[in-house]
């Protein structure tokens, strides 16, 4: 091998120009890409500030705090539907904590190889159902099938808690699968130590690997409940996604959450114009829900990472 | 790890079981725990629990639709145009909204996430951008799918309504499909990226070494080993997209009935009004003439079946492709 | 008259083992000490964000020769390798300071592609990562992107004829990579890195994943691959680095002001007084095995 002059090889080693360009036109075209991400969470906020500022500028405050939610008759009560949606999620989170976390623990702790392999897929077909079908069954199954059998006449064909046992189901194949990988994730060290002590399966489950599993529990039944929080057809469908409804804490009753009285108002929005801010109030009811769900969520975050710290 | 509830635990378990009960027990030849047998089915009702929730909901819907399957054949019932009608109406404009609203998903999520999870997780990793990226990227996938409705009404519909829709103050299907595509990039790029992290290192640094720029190492060495799991993500966020009704409700999507053009061109499709098979669903639910009920069930056992398609063919394609790598 | 003491010094590497002084002793006494230097690193040292992971290496690297890195591990002699080819670049924190010359030209100037660094400088890996393709496209692909306008297959033949595997593969070019044993696989490496035409070679502990016998083949190729390329070796074997190379740098850690521990060159010799007649009584603690 020739041994080049070090003029001649600090020229070759310069590399081909076009072939550095084309590279660092890849790379910025990913860096693009990747920068959408940044430009849509911006085109959100801004898209519910905007809107949700007028609403608040421009409407009396006294009346977030009147008897109802009528947004077109400008009767802006935001306890009315804020108490609709933490009736909902609360009823959903009844449903989907124990049945959830119960299926988890099964699946982690007790089930042989074969039969999770045919279980956990069936529980996420469940995952799959799009909520407008079940937002059908709770109005059609849920609500003549089963409420009226338990509570007779007194529960009204469009209700909240139809809804709510709804959102549930839905909710509980999300929460069973962040417990379950957090239970699974628990090093078989753990399980031994507690059976070489002679303990039986139950023991170990509840007293070695739920606490040691707590953080991605917690963080599964946080991100259930945002979940349930940001649900809308459910509701919508299930429990009378009127224009409005009155201030109730009795869920047998139809009722409206934050999501359902935006889509209400979305859908009927192009005939409202005029003084009622009715159309605004739609983006101040966003914004909340942003927010919230927001803080859920970077909650749930800090619970996930305790977990990568452990282990 | 700092002391807590699993030392604890073990300590409880340590003192709480009484050694020679269970050495009697287990020496006796008897194992008698009633305690841990009802807490074991008690897990197991859980689970079955779920599951048959799941199955009466099917069962239900199934038995629902089965006037519309008799009375009328699946061929009448999905070509039939939507009408007040319950006799007559049918779905198509609802099934074929669904279609082009996933081709739209196809066009702009897929590449876009693609790309992004590339960059974040062969061009940048780990620097300052790429996690606050990610970061961002994670609560996006948590927002509530009504607020990107906010976001496709505010953007697509009245800031950009000349272009997507000028007939109809921009309520069209375009403003649908782009606000379906920011609905479901986040999960595009989440899986995408789970995908190419799986890619072991060593096969990057055999690329690098002989002389690859980073895009040649992805190109012909990441891509290939991860288009399995990225195929199998992209799949399944159509699924997703397919599901939702409420962003396309506030973007415009039907919920009367109306009339297909017979004449109209496919830019004037793209730009007119439109609906979707899940919104047909909600609207269809709330209507009161019994027809209905059935021609929802029915409607509700197409979206399923094709759901059903749709995982099917992500998890056949991957299996089939795990195993050629 | 090379190719005389070349064959003596494959008949000796062939026999029964013999101490590794002995054989480091006879090739010392054959081989001229002036070959021309292709590296010449000075005042070399790497750091990680704030932790120093080696301190100034100065060291030259002739052309022809296998110079091995061996020393406990942490001491940074796979650090060291990586500069020269630049993959310490490849890593987020990584900073390298000094000078590693390549044939006059500072590497890590400005105005030198790292792209071009690496196919003039080839690299085999301490786990063999042959892509999972064909032999063929595994051997090619280098060459390819690299714009090689001969005949392909001559040039895939000839790789893996250098990398003493042709006989074996010839009839299953188009087989996976993958599906070779562990020592094949690792010969495809060394032919997929010299398909580039590089002059040197960089391995780093190829041999720690193999057992005995592929290793032994890997050190005899190395023998016949000095003829024409450069060879750095890093190895945690000694007997190896005595078995093989002409010139051994010896690398140690040591405990910093702050605390850390970072790596440094002890000496760097020609093998045989290295092993015979250390300089240093750290180097001589490390092969008589009282540490590392």
């Amino acid at each position: 091998m020739t041994v080049e002059a070090p003029s001649e090889i600090s020229r070759s080693l310069r590399g081909d120009p076009r072939r550095q360009r084309l590279e660092a036109f890849w790379r910025l075209l990913f860096l693009g890409a990747a920068a959408i991400s940044i430009v849509i969470t911006i085109a959100i906020i801004l898209s519910l500030v905007g809107e949700a500022w007028t609403f608040i500028s421009n409407v009396d405050l006294s009346s977030l705090w009147d008897i109802g939610w009528f947004p077109r008759r400008g009767a802006f009560d935001i306890r009315t539907i804020v108490v609709g949606t933490l009736l909902v999620a609360g009823i959903a989170m009844l449903v989907a904590t124990p049945l959830g976390l119960g299926a988890a623990m099964y699946l982690s702790e007790y089930a042989r190889p074969r039969v999770r392999k045919i279980l956990k897929p069936a529980l996420e077909i469940l995952a799959g159902i799009p909520s407008v079908v079940l937002g059908y069954f709770a109005l059609t199954f849920i609500t003549p099938e089963v409420l009226k059998a338990i509570f007779g006449n007194e529960i009204a064909g469009f209700n909240l808690l139809a809804a709510g046992i709804g959102v549930g189901i839905l909710t509980i194949p999300l929460v069973a699968s962040i417990a379950e990988d957090s239970m699974r994730a628990v090093p078989l060290a753990l399980r031994e130590a507690s059976y070489g002590l002679g303990a039986s399966r139950m023991t170990t489950s509840i007293r070695v690997v739920f606490p040691a599993a707590i953080s991605g529990i917690v963080a599964a039944l946080i991100i259930g409940l945002s979940r349930a929080i940001g649900e809308t057809m459910v509701v919508a469908i299930a429990s009378g996604a009127t224009g409005g409804s009155l201030f109730g804490l009795n869920v047998l009753e139809p009722g409206q959450t934050m999501t359902a009285a935006m889509a209400s108002l979305a859908i009927g929005s192009d005939q409202v114009r005029g003084d009622d801010y009715a159309f605004q109030s739609l983006f101040f009811v966003g914004l909340l829900l942003f927010l919230v769900t927001l803080v859920l969520n970077v909650l749930s975050e800090r619970f996930v990472r305790r977990v990568r710290q452990r282990y | 790890m700092s002391g807590s509830g699993i030392e604890r635990g073990v300590v409880l378990v340590a003192t709480s079981v009484d050694v020679t009960a269970v050495v009697r027990q287990s020496l006796s030849g008897k194992r008698r725990d009633p305690r841990g047998s009802l807490f074991a089915w008690a897990l197991l009702i859980a689970l079955l629990l779920s599951l048959l929730a799941l199955a009466v909901l099917l069962w239900d819907v199934i038995a629902d639709s089965l006037s519309v399957w008799v009375e009328r054949t699946f061929g009448n019932f999905l070509t039939s145009q939507l009408s007040a009608n319950p006799e007559v109406a049918g779905i198509w404009q609802a099934f074929y909204g669904s279609l082009l609203l996933m081709i739209f998903v196809i066009i702009f999520a897929v590449p876009t996430g693609i790309a992004s999870a590339i960059y974040l997780e062969e061009y940048a990793v780990n620097n300052r951008f790429s996690r606050m990226v990610n970061a961002v990227i994670r609560n996006l996938a948590g927002v509530p799918s009504i607020v990107y409705g906010i976001l496709g009404l505010t953007i697509f519909v009245k800031f950009m309504g000349s272009i997507t829709g000028p007939e109809v103050e921009g309520r069209s299907l375009i403003a649908g499909g782009l606000t379906l595509a920011v609905l479901v990039l986040p999960i595009v790029i989440i899986t995408t990226a789970e995908a190419l992290r799986a890619v072991p290192n060593s096969i990057r640094e055999g690329a690098i070494g002989v002389g690859a720029t980073r895009f040649q190492t992805v190109r012909h060495h990441v891509l290939p080993v991860a288009a399995p799991g990225i195929f199998t993500g992209t799949i399944l966020s159509l699924a997703r997209a397919f599901g939702e009704a409420a962003p396309l409700l506030l973007v415009g999507g039907i919920t009367t009935f109306f009339q297909a053009g017979a004449d109209s061109s496919f830019l004037d499709v793209l730009q007119g009004r439109f609906s979707a098979m899940p919104v047909l669903v909600f609207s269809w639910a709330r209507l009161p003439q019994e027809g209905f009920r059935a021609l929802t069930a029915a409607l509700i056992v197409v979206m399923l079946v094709v759901l059903f398609l749709i995982n099917f063919t992500a998890v056949y394609l991957r299996n089939r492709y795990e195993k050629n790598v | 008259m090379e190719q005389e003491l070349e064959q003596q010094t494959e008949e000796k590497v062939l026999d029964r083992p013999r101490p590794a002084i002995e054989m480091a002793t006879t090739r010392a006494e054959q081989e001229p000490k002036d070959l021309p230097i292709v590296f010449s690193v000075r005042d070399l040292s790497v750091y990680y964000g704030d932790f120093r992971a080696v301190s100034n290496v100065e060291m030259p690297i002739r052309r022809n020769e296998i110079t091995a890195l061996i020393g406990p591990s942490g001491c940074g002699k796979s650090t060291v390798i990586r500069c020269f080819n630049r993959m310490n670049d490849l890593i987020e924190n990584a900073r390298v300071e000094g000078r590693v010359e390549y044939h006059g030209v500072d590497l890590y100037s400005d105005g030198v592609d790292p792209v071009e660094v690496r196919r003039r400088v080839g690299m085999v890996f301490q786990k063999p990562n042959p892509f999972p393709k064909s032999i063929y496209d595994n051997i090619s692909f280098g060459p390819k992107i690299g714009k090689y306008k001969g005949n392909m297959d001559d040039l895939v033949e000839e790789s893996l004829r250098k990398a003493a595997l042709w006989e074996e593969v010839k009839d299953k070019l188009d087989e996976s990579g993958m599906a070779l044993s562990g020592g094949q696989q690792q010969r495809l490496c060394i032919a997929r890195a010299i398909a580039t035409s590089p002059d040197v070679l960089l391995m780093d502990e190829p041999c720690s994943s193999l057992d005995p016998i592929a290793t032994l083949r890997i050190e005899e190729l190395m023998l016949e691959l000095k003829s024409e390329y450069s060879i750095i070796i890093v190895t945690h074997n000694m007997q190896q680095a005595a078995r093989v190379s002409d010139r051994t740098a010896f690398f140690n850690v040591r405990l910093s002001d702050e605390g850390q521990r970072t790596g440094y060159l002890v000496e760097f010799s020609p093998t045989e007084e290295l092993f015979t007649s250390p300089r240093e009584k750290d180097t001589e603690d490390y092969i008589t095995g009282r540490f590392g």
